[in-house]
């Protein structure tokens, strides 16, 4: 028997139509727009000036306080601009403009194609776990599943927690993406070194890899790759959306519940994506920090849809002309997953750290259906994940009561979609849940 | 029929004894109430919309009663005429406010703000604020998904089909203040409705540098200052990129509005200057 979660879920269908491609490298930029927020947490602080000059890989906004992460450059180049750039949603947001003369440019991708090893594996396993998290803060490295948590957060428990267990995630529950599985495929090993220092740095001897059931030969090139080393296990999981989600796979792999409003270590767990295993990898073998990262470019009807690796500020415009550009029958390109993702107003933004795909849905699928009265049939009630009412947070939030929607627990949702995914009526539930959530923190902070 | 008849005894022996005891607890725990809390609540509009300042019409008529006098007291709802009655009851004289009406900060209609994006969830500004810029690319203007008229609790606020803004009705609004606080980006004030209706103000949020805000809108403020310079009241200040008509300082001298160069600032309800004899006589 396959583990999985118990409350809820739904099974969308897959889409992995860019399951087997292999990971393109994308040429690198000459100009890249790079945004100071791209993790969650305080906005990294910059502290160029118009015209500095910047080396491939150096800090361009440094950490602003302990949830925050570092941002670098993915080209060496000169800094043009220090100014707001909108993001793919519209909203401006401080970024800097590096732009590489013809020069830089080529030594960049000289140096990307001869990258050398500045620590042997001895060395890398011999480094303190304080080293290792040390490393990781100054790679910027964030959670890079989708949520952009910083890592080095994750690895430091608050006093008096201890980890037992490392659970990477390799679910990719999402449907369309494979970007996750395409590196599984394809660098196992490194990975699986990533995992390794992520297991010293946590101080647990154990790991487990959740991988769905759906992606049979990553699970066996993680299982080959994972053969030496027996506190690492492999473990298979069944296709159940949103099973990548932290709390989810910690139910499925562990059988213990994370409490209401409680983080993932208070039941022993650290959550890393396999993804982030291997920036931690990457940062430490290359002293590379986190400067590219692979996203799928999908949809039913794009002519080249692939995994592509893409340095960080390379316009989403060039990522999608790469998959042979913007489909005729699009309705809407969205940064993500279908099911979380969120669509966008505009492509000619810069990617972040968080993107982990761009799906172009034609119309017919991206449409809303028509909104019908709720007929209390409870599909959401039963969809849920998280085992909250969605029906009844969506309508306390629509008609403005948001103590209640506090007092119904609104803050247990993780904005999965189920409930909207499910609904025969097609209600934006999701929607109004938003709504509430966001209510009922600025009302605490007012409190 | 002796079920029937032992029903109707024994539900109305009930009843009676509950009234008998309803009427001396009544008698016992009563509280005395001003009478004339009931006296003005009588001439309150009811709507509990909180444009008075306290939590709907019956607290607005309990803090009258105990009241010194009638200052700060207004209930825009009611009307002057009603306060007139108010003051009547109590004894006092009314203390008359200037009165005020909602003003929306943004002119970006259909025709000014090229639409970018087409938005298809739930009907709601707060919402659509949460996950986008909305429709154009002003990240500081109006959505258009009509929160306002839905706060409204007067029917006081419409969206215009042809423009997709809303418009206040000027001889429905009370300047309750609930489209204010439902309006996710800010962009309605309340300020002095002014003599006959005339007022200056400033039809634009947008926070950005000129070039930019003009890109997103054809009629932004783009916080040149020539307002600022032209104003002779010092009523008019420009922080970032934006100019802001103090209304209690303005003189309604409408210098200000031929200035400015993207006709952000808008003067209302002044009546049309009168052609000049010349053009008269070329028709």
């Amino acid at each position: 028997m396959l583990h999985t979660f118990h409350k809820g879920g739904v099974h969308p269908p897959e889409y992995k139509i860019t399951a087997h491609k292999p990971i393109v490298d994308l040429p690198l930029p000459t100009q890249v727009v790079v945004t100071f927020s791209q993790h969650i947490g305080a906005m990294a602080k910059c502290e160029l000036k118009k015209g500095d000059h910047v080396n491939r890989g150096d800090i361009i906004a440094k950490a602003a306080g302990f949830v925050s992460a570092n941002v670098h450059t993915p080209i060496t180049g000169t800094v043009t601009k220090i100014d707001r750039h909108k993001t793919a949603f519209g909203n401006p947001a401080d970024t800097v403009t590096i732009e590489a003369t013809e020069e830089e440019h080529l030594s960049d991708i000289e140096a990307m194609k001869n990258r050398k090893a500045i620590r042997t594996d001895e060395e890398m396993l011999a480094l303190d776990p304080q080293e290792i998290i040390g490393l990781i803060d100054d790679a910027g490295i964030v959670g890079l599943g989708g949520a952009t948590f910083p890592t080095k957060v994750k690895l430091s428990p608050p006093p008096g927690s201890k980890a037992e267990l490392l659970i990477i995630n390799g679910v990719e529950c999402e449907p369309f993406l494979t970007n996750d599985h395409a590196i599984m495929l394809e660098q196992p090993d490194a990975i699986v070194l990533g995992i390794r220092l992520l297991m010293r740095a946590a101080g647990v001897d154990r790991c487990v890899v959740g991988i769905e059931n759906n992606k049979p030969d990553a699970i066996e090139a993680m299982r080959k790759a994972t053969s030496l080393y027996p506190g690492i296990e492999i473990m298979p999981l069944k296709v159940k959306y949103p099973e990548g989600s932290e709390k989810q796979l910690i139910e499925a792999i562990m059988g213990r519940e994370v409490p209401s409003g409680g983080l993932p270590i208070a039941v022993g767990a650290i959550v890393q994506n396999c993804a982030t295993a291997l920036a931690v990898a990457d940062a430490a073998r290359y002293g590379e920090p986190l400067m590219s990262r692979v996203l799928t470019v999908t949809g039913p009807s794009v002519k080249n849809p692939g995994n592509f690796r893409v340095a960080i500020g390379t316009p989403i415009s060039t990522v999608v002309e790469a998959a042979g550009g913007v489909p005729q029958d699009t309705g809407k390109i969205i940064l993500g997953g279908p099911m979380m993702g969120k669509s966008v107003v505009t492509i000619d933004a810069p990617t972040i750290k968080g993107v982990s795909g761009v799906l172009m849905l034609p119309e017919s699928m991206s449409e809303r259906r028509k909104v019908e009265p709720c007929i209390r049939c409870a599909a959401c009630v039963d969809a849920c994940p998280m085992g909250l009412e969605p029906y009844l947070l969506a309508t306390l939030s629509r008609l403005g009561e948001f103590e209640k929607v506090e007092a119904n627990k609104v803050m247990n949702c993780m904005e999965c979609g189920s409930c909207s995914y499910t609904c025969p009526s097609s209600r934006p539930i999701l929607d109004y849940i938003r709504l509430g959530k966001l209510k009922v923190k600025s009302l605490k902070l007012k409190v | 029929m002796s079920i029937i008849i032992s029903s109707i005894i024994v539900l109305g022996g009930i009843g009676i004894i509950s009234a008998v005891l309803l009427y001396f607890i009544a008698k016992r725990f009563n509280v005395p109430e001003d009478p004339r809390i009931e006296q003005i609540e009588e001439h309150l509009p009811g709507a509990n919309c909180g444009a008075c300042g306290y939590n709907g019409c019956h607290d607005f008529a309990v803090n009258c009663a105990k009241a010194t006098s009638l200052e700060g007291f207004n209930c825009p709802g009611a009307g002057p005429e009603a306060m007139e009655k108010i003051a009547e009851i109590m004894g006092m004289t009314v203390v008359a406010e200037k009165p005020k009406i909602a003003v929306i900060h943004c002119n970006g209609t259909c025709e000014n703000r090229p639409i970018k994006s087409h938005y298809d969830g739930a009907r709601s500004c707060a919402i659509l604020s949460m996950v986008a810029v909305g429709a154009t690319d002003c990240a500081y203007g109006c959505l258009g998904e009509g929160d306002c008229v839905a706060a409204c609790p007067w029917d006081a606020i419409h969206i215009n089909r042809l423009t997709g803004m809303p418009e206040v009705d000027e001889d429905k609004c009370v300047a309750c203040g609930k489209c204010v606080a439902a309006c996710p980006r800010s962009l309605i004030e309340l300020r002095y409705k002014g003599p006959r209706g005339m007022r200056v103000y400033v039809a634009c949020s947008n926070k950005e540098k000129g070039a930019l805000a003009r890109k997103e809108c054809k009629v932004a403020c783009i916080g040149c200052g020539k307002c600022e310079k032209s104003c002779t009241h010092d009523a008019i200040t420009v922080a970032n990129n934006l100019a802001y008509i103090d209304f209690e300082k303005c003189k309604l001298c409408r210098k200000c509005v031929d200035q400015c160069p993207t006709t952000a600032i808008h003067a209302v309800n002044f009546p049309k200057p009168k052609p000049k004899p010349e053009a008269l006589a070329a028709e």
